[in-house]
């Protein structure tokens, strides 16, 4: 056998591939349900926290800059190592799709409410004051001056932010969620063969080249005019 | 579950005092990880964006490619992708050896991107004074341009260092004794969560500085783009 037909039968084995495929069209699956339930709580909840930063509540703007600070500067594996493998030390245990639907959740919920916030500052003084002086009271005024102006400048820097976390959810694998990671690693270790590992990088390219490429458009689209 | 067995589970000063020779162990090899890994990804950005500087479309729809290509990839399925992989091709890599060329291939992209984004801000009226003056275009891109582009884009720069020495933690999936690996080793040791707890803080009080740096640089950005 030739070095090239060695390297062929090692990582694109088509025997191989049609065992393991089924696993990972279903981890294909369970990282979309995982990665979906991340921007869904994420992201409400790092607008959550904007809006009642805007609040101007000293001591609760302090704690929200705290936890948001803390979930910018944890790696997010090791919040998921910590609550799956540290909770049951206190007679919690979650398993591993919440740890780390948990996880990244926060990650992006910090991560989003800095971003919303730079944007809630960003829009002009004068949006306030024009907006009130008209009778609008505050929850109005921001709900429908402020927070449109300010989320549509964020929408670049909020979806490449996104898309990076979602990335996250291969960390998932970790604490034994079978997302496409954790089903193509045990496909190698049951066939001694890496082209479920291939699989797997084709599922994660189909899966988040068209939303790299969105994130360019993205980009493109709601570009500043300097 | 009394509020002392929570402390003993999470904060326990006797299993600390065991743990934490390992810990520091762990927490010198991510400084050191660290230091190999970023200058490798910048090394590898540049590269990208000097070869973005050149006009060719046999450059360009290739480079853009490779970009987007390592930008979908989760890192950590490139990680395990080569670590666990290539050994089936004949090539033995050592975990370090592994997580260089996946932070090599991952993170460079990152920064050939971000780096591009800053060298396509500078006006090019800068090259074309800088080469009328007699400099040569590698010159007006060393002293002019270049310098320029950093500024342009620090903020975006400190950024993903940030995200590349958090990300330093996936090292510990292939058994890389970083300080996430060392904590872990400790926990199971102990079956006590205060090593993973103990990390958690050594990385916050770690990357604190710069969260709140970025914090005060993306502020500044965003209000000035008003």
């Amino acid at each position: 056998m030739s070095n090239w037909d060695r390297f062929l039968d090692s990582f694109f084995n088509a025997r191989v591939a049609a065992e393991y495929l089924p696993k990972v069209i279903e981890g294909f699956w369970l990282t979309i349900l995982l990665a979906g339930c991340i921007i869904l709580t994420g992201l409400a909840a790092g607008l959550a926290l904007a809006v009642l930063r805007s609040l101007g509540i000293r001591p609760l703007n302090w704690l929200i800059i705290f936890v948001v600070d803390l979930f910018r500067a944890l790696p997010p594996l090791v919040v998921i190592v910590l609550l799956y493998f540290g909770l049951p030390a206190a007679g919690l245990s979650m398993s591993g799709f919440a740890a780390a639907w948990l996880s990244l959740s926060l990650v992006l919920m910090a991560f989003a409410e800095e971003i919303v916030w730079a944007g809630i500052t960003a829009v002009p003084r004068g949006q306030w004051e024009a907006a009130r002086s008209t009778g609008l009271g505050f929850a109005q005024t921001l709900g429908w001056v402020v927070l449109p102006q300010a989320l549509r400048m964020v929408v670049p820097p909020l979806t490449n932010r996104t898309i990076a976390i979602t990335k996250g959810t291969a960390l998932a694998s970790v604490v034994a969620v079978q997302e496409i990671l954790g089903a193509a690693q045990a496909g190698v270790s049951f066939s001694f063969n890496p082209t479920p590992l291939t699989l797997g990088a084709l599922a994660y390219l189909v899966l988040f080249l068209p939303v790299v490429i969105l994130g360019r458009w993205v980009e493109a689209r709601f570009a500043w005019k300097r | 579950m009394t509020f002392d067995d929570f402390l003993q589970a999470f904060f326990s000063w006797e299993i600390l005092e065991q743990a934490w020779p390992i810990l520091w162990a762990g927490f010198l090899n991510t400084l050191v990880l660290s230091a190999v890994v970023v200058p490798l990804g910048f090394i590898g950005g540049v590269i990208l964006a000097l070869l973005s500087t050149l006009r060719s479309r046999w450059v360009r729809w290739p480079l853009i490619a490779w970009v987007d290509l390592f930008r979908s990839l989760p890192p950590l399925v490139l990680l395990v992708f080569v670590y666990a992989g290539l050994p089936f091709a004949g090539l033995e890599v050592s975990p370090l050896t592994a997580v260089a060329i996946g932070f090599f291939l991952n993170t460079g992209a990152y920064y050939g991107e971000i780096l591009r984004a800053g060298i396509e801000s500078v006006p090019h009226g800068q090259t074309e004074a800088a080469r009328s003056t007699g400099l040569t275009a590698l010159q007006a891109l060393g002293h002019v341009v270049l310098p320029q582009a950093v500024r342009n884009v620090l903020p975006d720069l400190i950024s993903n260092t940030l995200e590349v020495v958090k990300l330093t933690s996936i090292a510990s999936v292939v058994a890389l004794p970083e300080l996430l690996f060392q904590a872990r080793q400790a926990q199971s040791v102990t079956y006590n969560a205060t090593p993973i707890m103990a990390a958690a803080v050594i990385y916050f009080v770690l990357l604190w500085p710069v969260v709140r740096l970025l914090s005060r640089l993306e502020n500044r950005q965003m209000a000035g783009r008003r």
